[in-house]
């Protein structure tokens, strides 16, 4: 029963998945059992991804069918589940930029590996990232931007970060299709990443690295 | 395969326009221009690589103007195209279509777009604000009565101004004597007239930008310049995800409802094709078409991460896509495909056209690998890094350039461009690449 639903939603079967999950919770299972498979079955998901087997419908669609599965188990579910955290990282898209479906996906695959997200949204000032940083005290932050205004935005949130006495508290990752190594030095920031998957291995790194 | 023979008759038509210019040296120069491009497309070697730089909002910052400036000035619009185009002389320009949209989308109500002075700051080109515009179980009623699904669903959810359509009857439905007043009345209540008004300051704000974007046009080509495109559209499935049911949708849409996504790419198959093909006739019957493609794209050269797989985009995308080329081609018209993304996996695919027809205008493309495969089919466009643009130094705009034009350039059948358009480029890289391009471009 269990391997079934690791395998449907790791294959992206919506209706075989959700009917699983059905009939183990009718069979009075417990619901963190059922949650741990369909994290199993996301690890997959993830890896395929980083293999280039799978894509972002596939993350995406997967990501909507554990969101159905979650809210078919949180009522069945006695007290709240607290969950390995593995670290916090705040996530946003940078100023005067409001293109949200990547990081949304880099919002995902971190939660999915047990990280503590603080997404502030789009269009984010460089003060509001500080504020948070500040308030969470996130040892990763990262920067999410499209469009070639994004550059300068995640220049002005790095030496914002400087000259608010926090850069060597935080390791910050830029983020983004057109992300590449030019940019990441002018913009000061410690890496850059193309996909989602460059998002976790970095923040795995820097909370490993201050282990 | 289609036949090429209208494509070449058309850019042979293109290049020897019936037009009164004021001088022999205008015409000469404008058939100098036509020409290098003409020969580009059909795969043979110009006097030189030919220059089409997408420009759009670098116009405003080459002319120190703000983005906002442009969207609303006329005088100002119209003076920065003509002073770029007239001091950096490119062989095609860029018809300048965000520039007078401002009464536009402000008569519309837009909810779709942010612009610059309307949530963005104002020397910042627009923005699209993608949503599900088109819900997962309305395709029956898109496919049922596409003007229709516009008027009464689409309409009324992007523009704030038309939400009373929504109130209104299907047009189809007043076809019988009385029926009529019925079906007129839902929009005599105050909402609904406020909507009318509104459909009237739009149409009247289009007119005016229609008319600003001849203007320019014309004047530019009476200078000798001939602009790089006179149409514009998309690719069916980006019709349908880019601005119905966004990208989350329409991602969702191949899992769960393939056969009726693909039932209404196909539908938009002829809407586009009139469409492109009556813009393209109303300006002259210039032959290039623009078309940019969003949602098919891979997101690194080995094909990882991206907007579809490969398979996907076998079936979801390019089969429509492709049909729609093929309606142009035997018209005798160039589809230009902007590739947005990294399209090196896909090259295969889109080598299937006849030879000496499209424009392909890369991204982050194996420039090797384009040039192996596509060489013989396909005129290449691009594609010197926006970033480099916008953050390097001209030796570094020279230095990629050179490198584009050694590996694409050769043997003709190449375009020189950047990869994308941007407001933030410098204005001395902009110079550097034409100068250089032509100067270093030349076919000897």
């Amino acid at each position: 029963m269990a391997a079934d639903l690791v395998y449907a939603l790791s294959e992206l079967k919506e209706g075989e998945a959700l009917e699983i999950v059905r009939k183990r919770l009718d069979a009075g299972e417990d619901p963190l059992l059922i949650l741990d498979d369909a994290r199993r079955a996301m690890g997959i998901v993830g890896k395929r991804f980083e293999e280039g087997t799978y894509f972002i419908p596939d993350l995406i669609y997967s990501g909507e069918i554990l969101q159905a599965i979650s809210e078919m188990v949180k009522p069945r579910m006695t007290k709240e589940a607290a969950g390995r955290k593995a670290g916090k990282v705040v996530l946003g898209t940078v100023k005067g930029d409001i293109h949200d479906i990547g990081k949304n996906i880099v919002a995902f695959m971190l939660d999915l590996n047990g990280f503590e997200v603080y997404d502030i949204g789009i269009d984010v000032p460089p003060e509001k990232f500080v504020e948070k940083i500040r308030e969470t005290n996130a040892p990763v932050v990262a920067l999410s931007g499209f469009l070639t205004l994004a550059f300068d935005a995640m220049k002005a949130t790095v030496e914002a970060i400087e000259n608010a006495g926090l850069r060597d508290k935080v390791k910050i990752i830029i983020g983004g299709g057109n992300m590449n190594e030019d940019i990441r030095k002018y913009a000061g920031a410690d890496a850059y990443g193309v996909d989602a998957v460059a998002a976790v291995t970095f923040a795995e790194k820097v909370v490993a690295s201050s282990r | 395969m289609e036949t090429t023979t209208k494509v070449q008759e058309n850019l042979e038509a293109w290049c020897n326009p019936p037009i009164p210019f004021p001088t022999k040296d205008v015409e000469r120069s404008y058939k100098e221009r036509a020409r290098r491009i003409a020969d580009a497309i059909l795969l043979k070697k110009p006097d030189r690589i030919p220059l089409m730089p997408m420009w759009e909002f670098f116009y405003a910052k080459y002319a120190g103007y703000t983005c906002e400036e442009v969207m609303y000035d006329a005088q100002k619009a119209e003076d920065s195209v003509i002073k770029t185009v007239t001091d950096l002389q490119p062989d095609g320009f860029q018809g300048p279509i965000f520039f007078m949209t401002g009464p536009v989308l402000e008569a519309y109500g837009s909810k779709d777009v942010l612009w610059p002075g309307h949530g963005l700051p104002v020397d910042q080109a627009h923005q699209f604000v993608e949503g599900e515009y088109m819900k997962a179980n309305e395709y029956d009623a898109f496919l049922e009565d596409p003007s229709d699904f516009m008027l009464r669903y689409y309409l009324p959810r992007v523009s704030g101004n038309l939400k009373a359509l929504a109130t209104t009857t299907p047009m189809r439905e007043n076809f019988a004597y009385f029926t009529t007043f019925g079906g007129w009345a839902g929009l005599g209540t105050p909402e609904g007239l406020e909507a009318l008004d509104a459909i009237r300051n739009l149409s009247k704000a289009s007119f005016e930008y229609a008319s600003f974007l001849g203007s320019v046009i014309g004047k530019l080509v009476m200078m000798g310049f001939p602009p790089w495109h006179g149409s514009l559209t998309e690719a069916p499935f980006d019709v349908l995800g880019d601005t119905l049911r966004g990208t989350k949708g329409i991602m969702l849409d191949m899992y769960r409802q393939p056969d009726v996504l693909k039932e209404a790419c196909e539908k938009t198959v002829n809407i586009m094709a009139q469409f492109t093909m009556n813009t393209a006739r109303a300006n002259g019957n210039h032959p290039i078409v623009f078309i940019p493609l969003h949602k098919g794209t891979a997101a690194t050269r080995d094909g990882k991460g991206g907007f579809m797989s490969l398979k996907q985009f076998e079936e979801f995308y390019w089969p429509t896509l492709r049909k729609l080329m093929g309606i142009l081609i035997e018209n005798g018209f160039v589809p230009n495909l902007l590739c947005e993304g990294d399209f090196t996996s896909r090259l295969e695919i889109i080598r299937d056209v006849p030879p000496g027809t499209c424009i392909y205008h890369f991204e982050h493309i194996d420039m090797h690998k384009a040039k192996k495969v596509l060489g013989d089919r396909v005129c290449i466009r691009g594609c010197v890094p926006i970033h480099i643009m916008t953050l390097g130094t001209p030796d570094d705009v020279r230095k990629a350039a050179k490198e584009q034009i050694d590996i694409l350039g050769e043997g003709g059948g190449y375009i020189m461009d950047t990869t994308m358009a941007s407001e933030q480029v410098k204005p001395e890289n902009m110079r550097a690449l034409i100068e250089f391009t032509k100067e270093y471009g030349v076919y000897r």
